[in-house]
């Protein structure tokens, strides 16, 4: 009694000293067959059970699709919204009463100014060319008598007058003239489009955590239902001397099957939408100046896809074993 | 090999279930441990594989105190005991030799080594032979047989037995029991909990007693 004391007080037991014989190459090879059993043997599960597997992991691709297709959706009007970034520049429509020979001089006005960089005079011909060419009126535009465009001069500042203040001021300067029937500053509709297009970021931002809140749960709850239907082996697997890591180990690979299988249809869905929208969007760019080109999931975005979701499939059963094997108590 | 000492069970709600059990097993001794339903057996067998910790006393195995042992420790306890059960405990869509494999593989022996054990385990319980087959369609005996090659490949120094014989007629009961004598006689500590006193008579095996909690006889 007083040794068994004596012992108690002053070392830990030396139990986890003795594993299994045999010779480090022939334990490596069984470390890297039983991960690679675990690996096939929770994908072979998965497959024997390909209703339910398949029901899952459509709902979890449809959750991650979401969130990457509006990724790309804003990826995409971000392109859009980066074309247009250089254009702060003012159009100032001259009145029509105005000649051509003093539309020319107050161009060359403008252009003595120092705060402006650019001029740009677009003549009534050349913007109905333009607009022919462009608008798809261009049959419409013949039937009238009278070319009904005015002339536009095209004001682009100095860089350095990027404050607002001076630009307004430079509008107003404008709109006082006695040539100009009505000034316009593109800037304002770009600087909405970033500000919408900020909300939309951060949206997706949103929409990205708690879509991935919900595949790491879905998952989880997929693994707790297999913990549940393998409760028999695992109990007999403790009762045999199992580590936790070996009893983990088959279900953190289906949870990773589950993710990776996620994000490849997941994948599948965003491309198939992309596709599909292509040619419409194509059509409409090409209407326009045909800047804009409908852009995919790329190489980086579809590994981080996958990567993503397979942690996300990880983690989730991982959460699940980690809370219900405690409970898992052998008879 | 297993020491109690002055053991008490309590659960919660449920009073004492064992009462100041304190016996020692010597290395290589085979002893039965009986008493009535509900005395207690079950719950000492538990304290010996950790599936339960007592509530006052010590349990010492192969000298180390169970009380001592970490979570992360047990497994590697448990490996150091054979546990054979009543209802045999075999993974039905496994075959004999996966079955028999399945301690050898958790605790990481490689591929030849398993093929190895698993047979010569086999061959011991007189099933060399089966490894194919699936446990369903052995009989009662042989399925029982498996559980106890499980128990014994992976060489541990204790076997425990709970109610083994408790669904096989006499015949395959003194079979079995024959078995475990052989165990016993390389030097592997047996405890075998067992309410079939004719049988144990028939042995000239010590036997603890449990009554109500309490060890009334050693």
């Amino acid at each position: 009694m007083k040794h068994v004391n004596k012992k108690s007080v002053k070392q830990e037991p030396r139990w986890q000293t003795k594993i299994a014989g045999g010779n480090f190459v022939d334990k490596f090879h069984a470390y890297r067959n039983h991960h690679a059993q675990a690996l096939f043997s929770s994908l072979g599960r998965l497959v024997a059970s390909r209703f339910s597997s398949a029901m899952t992991i459509i709902v979890l691709a449809i959750a991650i699709s979401l969130a990457s297709g509006f990724y790309i959706l804003v990826t995409n009007l971000q392109q859009l919204a980066g074309n247009l970034e250089a254009s702060n520049q003012i159009s100032l429509f001259i009145k029509d009463e105005i000649s051509e020979a003093r539309t020319n001089k107050f161009a060359n006005s403008i252009r003595q100014n120092p705060d402006i960089q650019d001029v740009k005079l677009i003549t009534k011909e050349q913007a109905l060319e333009e607009f022919q060419s462009y608008s798809g009126f261009g049959d419409a535009i013949k039937a009238l008598e009278k070319n009904p465009l005015p002339v536009v001069i095209q004001v682009l500042p100095k860089n350095s007058l990027e404050n607002e203040q001076a630009l307004e001021a430079l509008l107003d300067d404008f709109k006082r003239s006695a040539e100009v029937d009505f000034a316009q500053m593109d800037m304002q509709w770009v600087k909405r489009l970033k500000s919408i297009m900020t909300i939309a970021r951060r949206g997706v931002t949103l929409l990205s955590l708690l879509l991935g809140a919900g595949v790491l749960f879905i998952t989880a709850n997929t693994i707790r239902l297999e913990l549940h239907n393998r409760r028999d082996e695992v109990v007999i697997a403790k009762l045999v001397g199992a580590t936790n890591g070996f009893i983990h180990r088959p279900f953190l690979y289906s949870g990773f099957w589950i993710g990776f299988f996620s994000g490849v249809t997941a994948w599948f869905i965003v491309t198939t939408i992309m596709l599909i929208l292509k040619q419409p969007i194509e059509t409409l760019s090409r209407l326009y100046d045909g800047a804009f080109h409908v852009v995919f999931l790329g190489f980086a975005e579809t590994l981080a896809l996958l990567f993503i979701s397979s942690v996300l499939g990880v983690v989730g059963s991982w959460i699940v074993l980690h809370f219900q094997l405690q409970q898992l108590k052998p008879e | 090999m297993l020491k109690f000492d002055n053991v008490s069970m309590r659960y919660p709600g449920a009073g004492d279930v064992l009462r100041n059990v304190s016996f020692h097993l010597q290395r290589g001794e085979m002893a039965f441990l009986t008493g009535h339903s509900g005395a207690g057996k079950s719950t000492l067998l538990k304290l010996i594989a950790l599936i339960e910790r007592c509530s006052r006393g010590q349990v010492l195995l192969d000298g180390e105190s169970l009380n001592l042992a970490k979570d992360r420790q047990v497994p590697y306890i448990r490996r150091k005991v054979g546990l054979i059960f009543q209802d045999y405990k075999l993974l039905q869509d496994r075959t004999v030799f996966d079955n028999v494999a399945l301690p050898l593989v958790i605790a990481g022996y490689g591929h030849n080594e398993v093929s190895r054990r698993v047979r010569a385990s086999l061959d011991k319980v007189g099933l060399l032979g089966k490894e194919r087959k699936y446990p369903a369609v052995l009989s009662g005996g042989e399925q029982q047989r498996v559980g106890i090659a499980r128990a014994v490949v992976n060489k541990p120094p204790m076997i425990l037995a709970d109610e083994p014989t408790g669904n096989l007629d006499p015949e395959l009961s003194a079979e079995i029991m024959h078995l475990f004598e052989q165990f016993q006689q390389v030097g592997v500590t047996i405890l075998i909990a067992s309410h079939d006193i004719s049988l144990i008579a028939q042995m000239n095996h010590r036997i603890l007693k449990l009554d109500h909690g309490q060890l009334v006889a050693s």
